[in-house]
C-alpha cells in the first residue's frame, strides 16, 4: 500500500534523507529505529506532507497514487494519520469541537454520512474508553495545558476516531512513563488489523516490547542501513547503535 | 515566502459580500455645511429650541477645532463641504406591520440575511431598523412600553420625551469632546434612545441595524441609553453597508448612563464596506462611544467585533465614577487588505473599589494595519482600583502590521494594574496539525481564529456570536478555495 523509492529529502539545502527504500503492505507494522539525527522524524513528516521538507528525488506511491502530489489535508482524508511527537496547543478550540470536525471531514471524503451530535458523542465515548481518557477532556481547549501523557493519549484517541489506513507514530513513546506507554501500545494493538498499516518511529526498543513489529529498520545518516524482524530491535537494545555505525563506516570506508 | 503563507494570503484576499444599493427614494439637503445646514436639519425634525441652540453651539466649537492627527491611520483630507448632511426616505409611513414596509427595504434586509419577520418570530428581538437617517420601523414597542421601557428613534424621543433628552444629552460625551463628536453634535440626524426605568430588567435584547444607504451621505447617528437604578439592558448594534466607490464618513456618538446598581451591556458587530483589495472606497468610521457608571455598583460592558470599514477610529470607554462600579471591554478587530484600525478603550477610574477588564484581540491580514490604543487612568480618589488588560495581536501573512499603544496614568498608589500583551503569527504548526487531521486550509484557519477570539465571542448574546463567527470567516476567506 505504501512504496517508497530512493527518497531524498532536504531542509534548507541540508540533505537529511539520502535514498530511502521502503515497502509497506496492508496490515504490516514497521518499526523505524535509529540514533538521534538519523532522519526518522523527517521521514514521518514527509509522509504527512509537511512543506518545510523538500523532496529532491525519489518517489512515494500510496495505494497506487503519487502521494507527493497530494496536499496535507488530502493525504489525511485519504487515510494517512500522523501521531505527533509534540502535539501543538490550540487555545480556545474545544477538543470535542475539533474531534467532530475532523471525524466528519474524513467521513465525507469516504462517502459516509456525517455523524449527528448524538451519534458523534457515542462514537467518541467508545474511543475514549479505548485510550483510557475521561470525558472531561472534551471540554478543554485542544492540548492546552495537557500533560505529556495526556497529549499522547489524545493522539491515540484521534487515531482511533479517524480510522486511518496508514498510521505513522513519530516517537510517540518519548517522555512517557510505563503506564502511558502501555496505553499507547494497547491502542495500537487494538487497532491493528489486516487492512491497517503502521509505521512506528522510535529511538528505544521498549515500545516494541508491547507492539510486536513485522519489520524493523535501522535508519542512520539518512539511509536504511539494516532491516530485519523483531529480533533486530532486541539486538539494538543489547548493543546500542555503535556497532551499526561501525558497520556502516567499514562499508563506506 | 512559503507555500502556506501564500495560501493564507489568498485566503485573506476576498471581496465584500454585502455590496449592493437599494433604490429607496430619499429627501435630502444639498451638499455642504454651515449654520443654515444645522438650522435646516433642526427645523426638518421640528426640534425644540434648546436642541437647536445645543447644535449651534457644537457647530461653532467644531469650527474652532482641528481634525486629530495622532491616530495611526492615513487617509486623504476630508472635504466637509462635499458631504450631504441630511437624507431621509421620502415615504415616511407610520407602520404597524411588516406588510406596510417598502418591499425594496425588506429585500435589502433579506440580502443582508437579517429578515425582520424572522427576527421578530424566532429571536424575540425588538428591531429598530435605521435606513439612512430616519427610523422606518420599530417593533415590540408596545410590549416594552408596558414595563415603562422607552425604545425609539432619537427623533421620536426628542418629540415625546424632551425632558430626558435635555437631562442626559451630552452628559457623557460633551459636544466639544473631540472633533468628530462636535461635528456629530451639530448635524446628527437620528439614532436610538433607550430608557430603562428603576428596577426593570429589560426582557429582550434591544437591537438596531444601521445601514448606510444613500450615496455620499455622511451618517451622524446619536445613541443614548439611560439605565435607572437597579435596571438592566442588553443592546445590540449591527452594521453592514452596500459597496461604494467614494469614501463615506461615519461619525457616530454613543452615550450610556448607568445609575446605582444598573447594568448596561452594549454589543456591536460592525461590517461596513472596507474598500476593495487595493483600498479603494470604504467607510471611514470615526466614532465616539462612552459609558458613564454614574452610580455605585453600576456596570457597563462593551463588546465589539469590528471587521469592516476602511478606517476605524474608535475607543468605547467607561468612566467609573460610582464606587464599586465595573467597566469591561471585549474586542475583536479584524483588518484585511488595505484596512486600517486604531481602536481600543479608555477606563477612567474615579470611584473607590472600581474594577475594569480589557480583553482585546487584533487580527491583521493582507496589507492592513491594526493598532490597539488603550488608556487606564486611576484617579486620586480611586482607592483600591483594579484593572486587568490583555492585548493580543495575531498576524496572518507577513505584509500586515500590529501595534499596541497602552497608556497608564496612576494617581493613587493603592491601585492594582495588570497588563499582558502578545503578538503571534498564525502558527504553521497549528495549521499543519489541523490539516493533518483532514481539515481544509480554510476550515483550519477559521478554527484557529475563532479559538483565538473565543473569550470575546463568549460575551456576545448567542445569535450575535453566531453572526460574528460568520463575519469573521467571510472577512478572512479568500477567492482560492
Amino acid at each position: 500500500m505504501l512504496n517508497i523509492k530512493d527518497l531524498q529529502v532536504s531542509i534548507e539545502d541540508k540533505e537529511i534523507l539520502r535514498g530511502i527504500n521502503l515497502d509497506v503492505k496492508p496490515g504490516e507494522v514497521h518499526a523505524i529505529m535509529g540514533p538521534n539525527g538519523s532522519g526518522k522524524s523527517t521521514l514521518a513528516n514527509v509522509l504527512a506532507g509537511r512543506e518545510e521538507y523538500e523532496v529532491t528525488g525519489g518517489s512515494i506511491s500510496y495505494e497506487g497514487e503519487d502521494l507527493l502530489e497530494l496536499e496535507v489535508d488530502e493525504r489525511a482524508r485519504a487515510g494517512i494519520f500522523l501521531a505527533f511527537q509534540y502535539p501543538v496547543e490550540i487555545p480556545g478550540v474545544s477538543t470535542s469541537n475539533f474531534l467532530k470536525s475532523t471525524v466528519n471531514a474524513v467521513r465525507v471524503e469516504r462517502g459516509q454520512e456525517e455523524l449527528n451530535a448524538v451519534e458523534m458523542l457515542k462514537f467518541i465515548r467508545e474511543k475514549l474508553d479505548l485510550v483510557g481518557m475521561d470525558q472531561k477532556f472534551l471540554k478543554r481547549s485542544l492540548n492546552e495545558g495537557f500533560s505529556g501523557g495526556e497529549k499522547k493519549r489524545n493522539e491515540m484517541l484521534q487515531m482511533a476516531l479517524l480510522e486511518p489506513k496508514l498510521a505513522v507514530l513519530d516517537e510517540t513513546d518519548s517522555g512517557l512513563d510505563i503506564d502511558a506507554l502501555r496505553i499507547v501500545a494497547d491502542a495500537v494493538n487494538k487497532l491493528r488489523n489486516e487492512n491497517r498499516s503502521f509505521i512506528i518511529v522510535t529511538h528505544y526498543q521498549r515500545l516494541l516490547e508491547y507492539i510486536v513489529p513485522d519489520h524493523v529498520h535501522v535508519l542512520y545518516n539518512g539511509r536504511i542501513v539494516k532491516s530485519g524482524d523483531k529480533n533486530l530491535a532486541l539486538q539494538l537494545e543489547d548493543k546500542g547503535y555503535d556497532w551499526i555505525k561501525e558497520e556502516v563506516a567499514a562499508l563506506e570506508g | 515566502m512559503s507555500d502556506s503563507m501564500q495560501t493564507l494570503e489568498a485566503h485573506t484576499r476576498s471581496d465584500y459580500k454585502y455590496g449592493f444599493t437599494s433604490n429607496i427614494d430619499t429627501d435630502k439637503l444639498p451638499k455642504g455645511l454651515n449654520e443654515d445646514t444645522v438650522r435646516a436639519i433642526s427645523a426638518k425634525k421640528n426640534e425644540p429650541e434648546f436642541l437647536l441652540e445645543w447644535r449651534l453651539k457644537a457647530f461653532r466649537q467644531w469650527q474652532e477645532m482641528t481634525e486629530p492627527n495622532w491616530p495611526n491611520v492615513h487617509y486623504p483630507p476630508i472635504d466637509y463641504q462635499d458631504i450631504i448632511y441630511y437624507a431621509a426616505p421620502k415615504k415616511k409611513p407610520k407602520l404597524k406591520s411588516l406588510d406596510e414596509v417598502d418591499p425594496e427595504l425588506l429585500r435589502t434586509f433579506e440580502k443582508l440575511g437579517i429578515p425582520l419577520d424572522e427576527q421578530k418570530l424566532l429571536a424575540g428581538v425588538a428591531v429598530d431598523a435605521v435606513i439612512d437617517s430616519v427610523s422606518v420601523k420599530t417593533t415590540y414597542k408596545e410590549k416594552l412600553a408596558e414595563l415603562g421601557i422607552i425604545f425609539c428613534s432619537f427623533s421620536e424621543a426628542v418629540q415625546d420625551h424632551p425632558e430626558l433628552i435635555k437631562k442626559y444629552l451630552g452628559t457623557v460625551v460633551p459636544a466639544n469632546d473631540n472633533y468628530f463628536a462636535a461635528l456629530n453634535s451639530a448635524v446628527f440626524s437620528d439614532g436610538s434612545f433607550v430608557y430603562i426605568p428603576k428596577g426593570v430588567r429589560c426582557p429582550m435584547e434591544l437591537s438596531t441595524y444601521f445601514r448606510i444607504n444613500e450615496r455620499d451621505t455622511g451618517q451622524f447617528e446619536r445613541t443614548l441609553v439611560v439605565a435607572e437604578e437597579g435596571s438592566y439592558v442588553s443592546y445590540l448594534e449591527g452594521c453592514t453597508a452596500p459597496m461604494r466607490d467614494e469614501n463615506q464618513l461615519h461619525a457616530a456618538v454613543v452615550e450610556l448612563v448607568a445609575l446605582d446598581d444598573a447594568e448596561i451591556k452594549y454589543s456591536t458587530v460592525q461590517n461596513w464596506y472596507p474598500g476593495d483589495k487595493d483600498g479603494k472606497g470604504g467607510i471611514y468610521n470615526f466614532v465616539t462611544k462612552r459609558g458613564l457608571c454614574e452610580g455605585k455598583n453600576s456596570k457597563i460592558c462593551w463588546t465589539q467585533v469590528e471587521t469592516g470599514s476602511a478606517i476605524t477610529w474608535k475607543y468605547p470607554s467607561c468612566v467609573l465614577k460610582g464606587d464599586n462600579s465595573i467597566g469591561e471591554f471585549y474586542s475583536v478587530a479584524v483588518t484585511n487588505n488595505r484596512q486600517q484600525a486604531d481602536t481600543g478603550t479608555k477606563m477612567i477610574h474615579l470611584g473607590k473599589n472600581t474594577r475594569s477588564t480589557i480583553i482585546s484581540k487584533g487580527i491583521s491580514a493582507g496589507f492592513s494595519d491594526n493598532s490597539y490604543r488603550g488608556l487606564v487612568k486611576i484617579g486620586k480618589k480611586a482607592e483600591n482600583a483594579h484593572n486587568f488588560s490583555v492585548c493580543d495581536s495575531l498576524l496572518m501573512g507577513d505584509k500586515c502590521g500590529a501595534h499596541t499603544f497602552p497608556y497608564l496614568e496612576v494617581e493613587n498608589n493603592t491601585a492594582k494594574v495588570e497588563h499582558e500583551a502578545t503578538t503571534s503569527k498564525i502558527g504553521e504548526d497549528q495549521l499543519f496539525y489541523l490539516m493533518q487531521r483532514g481539515l481544509s486550509e480554510e476550515d483550519a484557519v477559521n478554527m484557529i481564529v475563532n479559538g483565538y477570539c473565543k473569550e470575546v465571542f463568549n460575551e456576545l448574546p448567542m445569535e450575535f456570536a453566531v453572526e460574528a463567527q460568520k463575519l469573521l470567516a467571510i472577512s478572512l476567506e479568500g477567492s482560492v478555495g
